[in-house]
């Protein structure tokens, strides 16, 4: 699954950044900007995984949003296979959709209440003219298969089914178009414990199948370790480390990764003594982000450097190894 | 903090039996069914459970704290040896933060918008400790210093939406030790809250259990945080406790194929890629259709005939001290179900 050096990307996010204004008084004045993401590059190969993690106001789900052009960014651009979607027509964006879909985290509030599950899924095949509505029921009914829900799911309303299958129609769904790249944005996170496996495992064997491509949107390191070929961390709007899973996890050389890993609770009663950085604090407000690195404000190592300087996104291990900050981390033998 | 109870350690609190029904449209359910088990003085028990398992409700009864349309018909709650299950409200009240302190999910619902912090950490202590409101107000500075505030004598005359979720959830912990109690009752004190803002919250309790002598009840779903905070821990699954054991047992030996199943379907981010992870079939049975016999059965992949038709006792393994399992691999009693 992991990509190779010589193919282009499929997606290439570039300094993407998306403001919204905060307005005030009857006439509303704008009087600043919240940054919700503020300068975003990162690209994701065909056939790959991309897990974005961070902590909630990182900007994680708006730039997924942005991928598929739910949001329309500020400025920057998203080049899906060579074609700039940020600033395509509406008609030449639609066409496109087809290729860019999104799983959301409430299957619950994705879904229309008051259609059947068959329906649902037909939709979107008759809308963009696929099917008639027969065939695009029979495709349906193959789909509910294909995410492992019985047939009878096709007479029933979302409300019918519990989270786990509601969030395997919400899968099914973004598969009706045979897309090439989905946005899978918080998808297990609401999910009860023994249920976020099931979910994560038929990701993984739907993108086997049809040779999907994910980027895959999480607060929780675990899901994002089992799933992702490549993760991208980011704090306060910005990118501050990206790389392969592995050396995220074996050599983090940003403060901040290595705090949020120090941060999950290991599910092993053993680790609870362990050496670790736990960082005093809260997340600086993204409409106020501090100046300089804008992680300085909570970093153990900080300098003056980073209280002044932006650090831009170096290749600190290798070309895809990269990370914003003025003194990465040295990795000793652990 | 302390290390495995042994047996004969006399427990602070002793549930049994407990049952609560609630009447709703579709008939009345029965969230908690028969749920035991002890909390040791200054140890901390953690109820672990899916949604739907009851652990919140169980929390609830203990407190009195049930919806109108709940109440216990079953079992009791012994805090020092008393009955919290059939004691009226206003002795309820008089034990409820002072004795027994609970901190919710979400601080905002549960501190008042209007108040003060200052006002509303004095409130408990000016009514339960009798101290006047000058004093109340110098311990609430001393409290808001103690749970790791900056600034506390500023905060002190804030009000909770000035605060952070992180702060808000420390001025709960500050308000729940206001009165020194014995048992603090934790509902998902971290759930909502950032990785990294939650590691902060769970060594600040950590370290004031171990300090003060507290006992508690930490709910979670998730076994991460049981490993960080339990020393002893109750698996609960659609209203029953069907494991209890201290934490390196069950970690290491989970004996009840749930307790088994959870922990292989769980990622862990310290190990080395690859492994898949195992997911548990099938959902959390609903409560208005519970299946017969033991609750696990329609989703446990050893299960056998006479689980369909039989409930498995919570009983304690032969081989283990304080290790009890709710299923029929281990033990042979139980309740027939009534054809």
């Amino acid at each position: 699954m992991t990509a190779v050096e010589d193919v282009s990307p499929l997606l290439q996010v570039r300094d993407l950044r998306r403001y919204y204004p905060i307005r005030t008084g009857v006439i509303a004045r704008t009087v600043g900007h919240v940054r919700a993401v503020d300068g975003v590059s990162f690209d994701v190969y065909p056939g790959e995984t991309v897990g974005i993690v961070g902590e909630s106001g990182c900007g994680k789900s708006t730039t997924g949003r942005a991928v598929v052009r739910l949001e329309p960014p500020t400025s920057g651009s998203v080049l899906f296979d060579g074609t700039d979607i940020a600033t395509l027509s509406t008609a030449r964006m639609r066409r496109l959709r087809t290729e860019l879909q999104m799983v959301f985290q409430d299957p619950y509030s994705s879904l229309n209440p008051q259609i059947r599950i068959g329906d649902l899924l037909a939709e979107p095949l008759v809308a963009h003219k696929r099917l008639d509505r027969a065939g695009a029921r029979a495709k349906a009914a193959e789909m509910l298969a294909t995410v492992g829900l019985p047939k009878l799911s096709l007479d029933r309303y979302p409300h019918e089914l519990s989270g786990g299958m509601r969030q395997r129609v919400g899968i099914a769904r973004a598969l009706m178009l045979e897309p090439r790249l989905i946005v899978c944005d918080e998808p297990v996170s609401a999910l009860d414990v023994s249920i976020q496996a099931q979910v994560l495992n038929l990701l993984k064997d739907l993108q086997g199948e049809f040779g999907l491509t994910y980027v895959f949107i999480s607060h929780g390191l675990g899901a994002i370790k089992y799933i992702s070929d490549r993760i991208v961390v980011m704090y306060l709007g910005k990118v501050m480390e990206t790389a392969t899973t592995a050396e995220i996890f074996a050599r983090p050389k940003h403060p901040y990764t290595e705090i949020l890993l120090d941060a999950y609770p290991e599910p092993d009663p053993r680790l609870r003594d362990r050496e670790r950085i736990i960082v005093e604090g809260d997340v600086p407000s993204p409409a106020n982000p501090p100046p300089g690195c804008v992680f300085h404000t909570r970093c153990p190592y900080a300098q003056d450097i980073c209280r002044t300087e932006v650090p831009s996104l170096n290749a600190a291990g290798g070309a895809r190894h990269q990370v914003a900050c003025h003194f990465p981390l040295a990795q000793e033998a652990s | 903090m302390s290390v495995t109870p042994a047996v004969a350690a006399p427990s602070l609190l002793r549930v049994d039996g407990l049952r609560t029904e609630f009447t709703t449209d579709e008939g009345p359910v029965t969230p908690v069914d028969g749920v035991g088990f002890t909390v040791a003085a200054g140890e901390t028990l953690c109820l672990v459970g899916e949604s739907g398992s009851g652990k919140s409700v169980s929390a609830l009864s203990i407190m009195g704290l049930l919806a109108g349309n709940g109440r216990i018909t079953a079992g009791s709650v012994l805090f020092e040896g008393q009955d919290l299950a059939g004691l009226p409200e206003p002795e309820l009240r008089r034990i409820r933060g002072h004795a027994i302190a609970m901190i919710f999910q979400e601080p905002m619902t549960s501190l008042n918008p209007v108040l003060t912090i200052g006002d509303q950490l004095s409130e408990t202590m000016i009514l339960h400790l009798g101290l006047t409101k000058a004093e109340a107000r110098q311990r609430a500075i001393e409290l808001l210093e103690k749970v790791g505030i900056p600034r506390a004598g500023a905060v002190v005359d804030d009000h909770p939406h000035r605060l952070s979720g992180g702060m808000r959830q420390r001025v709960m912990i500050a308000m729940a030790l206001s009165c020194r109690p014995k048992l603090i009752i934790a509902d998902e004190p971290t759930t909502a809250l950032d990785v990294t803002i939650q590691a902060q919250i769970l060594r600040l309790m950590r370290e004031l259990s171990a300090e003060t002598g507290t006992a508690t009840i930490f709910i979670t779903h998730d076994l991460g945080v049981v490993a960080e905070m339990a020393d002893r821990v109750a698996v609960m699954y659609a209203g029953q406790v069907v494991e209890e054991t201290d934490v390196y047992t069950l970690f290491d030996q989970p004996k009840h194929p749930y307790t088994v199943a959870l922990l292989k379907s769980i990622p862990h981010i310290t190990t080395p890629a690859g492994d898949r992870l195992t997911p548990i079939s099938g959902s959390v049975p609903s409560l208005v259709h519970l299946p017969a016999g033991c609750r696990f059965r329609e989703r446990c992949p050893q299960a056998m005939d006479r689980c369909a038709t039989e409930l498995p006792a919570l009983q304690p393994l032969a081989s283990r001290n304080a290790h009890s399992v709710r299923c029929w691999l281990y033990g042979e009693t139980g309740t027939a179900v009534p054809a």
